[in-house]
């Protein structure tokens, strides 16, 4: 429900959502691989997939996802597997 | 941190160990192996399946809150989920691109569905919060949390085109999403219909909610 940390604020831009192009849930996991690689390679994730940036502000559940792979690969990258 | 997927067991057909340095070659020793049978099937499935269930537990440490009242062991969901994981992607082996490593493309598969497997957990005993009749004393709650003029001005006409402007099922969507914080997938689960068309009501009951805004705006 409207819990202490849904401000006024945070609560109009959830119901609004982004405002511009986005992808649905469907090709953002299709691509979550691609765009998380580019992130961590300090590449333009962003403009080589437009419409990610915008569904992970508006779907809190892929934000996640996609949170968790860049975790995971950050730390799988600091102790890289052994030859 | 310790490497959360680093000690899998490497066997005879490990893509890996087979092409060392070369994410190319080493995509393609996976797919190789993985579309062929026998042995070397079997051998590049477990050590997938290795490689899945520690991405898995990774996921579920993360969320422990959400499933640890369950009174199930990490190891058994990410076991369960390592499954679903492996059995999901072998089914799409045609949609991998080589865009990125195989392991990645891998990974999001064992983290979505320990993901889902804890948010469902977190939620199988509860009830979806927000019925219609307790629609109408939530929309006159709202506005009234301490915010700028500005804001409850513009917060009131989205709550009151929310009554107006959506259908009852956008109503319900945005409202179970937004208000209610309810996980996507678990909605989904509780209305019988997927992440995605759940996304895609979402998606235009905002917009609709944009455009009333932005029109009330210029007037």
């Amino acid at each position: 429900m409207t819990d202490q940390r849904q401000t006024p604020d945070h609560l109009l831009r959830r119901l609004l959502g982004p405002a511009g192009p986005e992808l649905g849930c469907e090709e953002c996991f299709e691509l979550l691989d691609v765009y998380v690689e580019a992130e961590l390679a300090g590449a333009d994730a962003h403009g080589r997939i437009p419409g990610m940036r915008a569904h992970l502000e508006g779907c809190p559940a892929c934000a996640e996802e996609h949170d968790s792979l860049r975790e995971l690969l950050s730390a799988a990258e600091s102790t890289p597997l052994p030859a | 941190m310790s490497n959360p997927v680093g000690s899998v067991k490497r066997g005879p057909h490990d893509p890996t160990r087979a092409h060392p340095g070369s994410r190319q070659a080493e995509a393609e020793a996976w797919l190789q192996s993985l579309r062929s049978g026998g042995r070397e099937r079997e051998d590049a499935a477990a050590r997938l399946d290795g490689l899945l269930v520690k991405a898995a537990r990774f996921e579920l440490l993360r969320r422990r809150a959400q499933w640890n009242r369950s009174g199930e062991s990490l190891d058994d969901l990410a076991v369960q989920s390592a499954d679903s994981a492996l059995s999901a992607l072998l089914s799409k082996l045609d949609h991998y691109r080589f865009e990125s490593r195989f392991t990645t493309w891998a990974y999001k598969f064992a983290i979505l569905e320990a993901a889902q497997l804890a948010r469902r957990r977190a939620w199988q005993e509860r009830e979806l919060p927000i019925g219609p009749e307790e629609w109408d004393r939530l929309a006159e709650s709202t506005p009234e949390l301490a915010a700028g003029v500005a804001v409850r001005d513009q917060l009131r006409r989205v709550m009151r085109a929310i009554q107006t402007q959506l259908s009852a099922h956008q109503r319900e969507v945005l409202t179970e999403l937004v208000l209610a914080e309810v996980p996507i997938d678990v909605l989904a689960e509780r209305l019988n219909t997927t992440r995605g068309a759940l996304y895609k009501t979402l998606h235009d009951a905002r917009r609709k909610l944009r455009d009333v805004v932005g029109s009330e705006a210029d007037d």
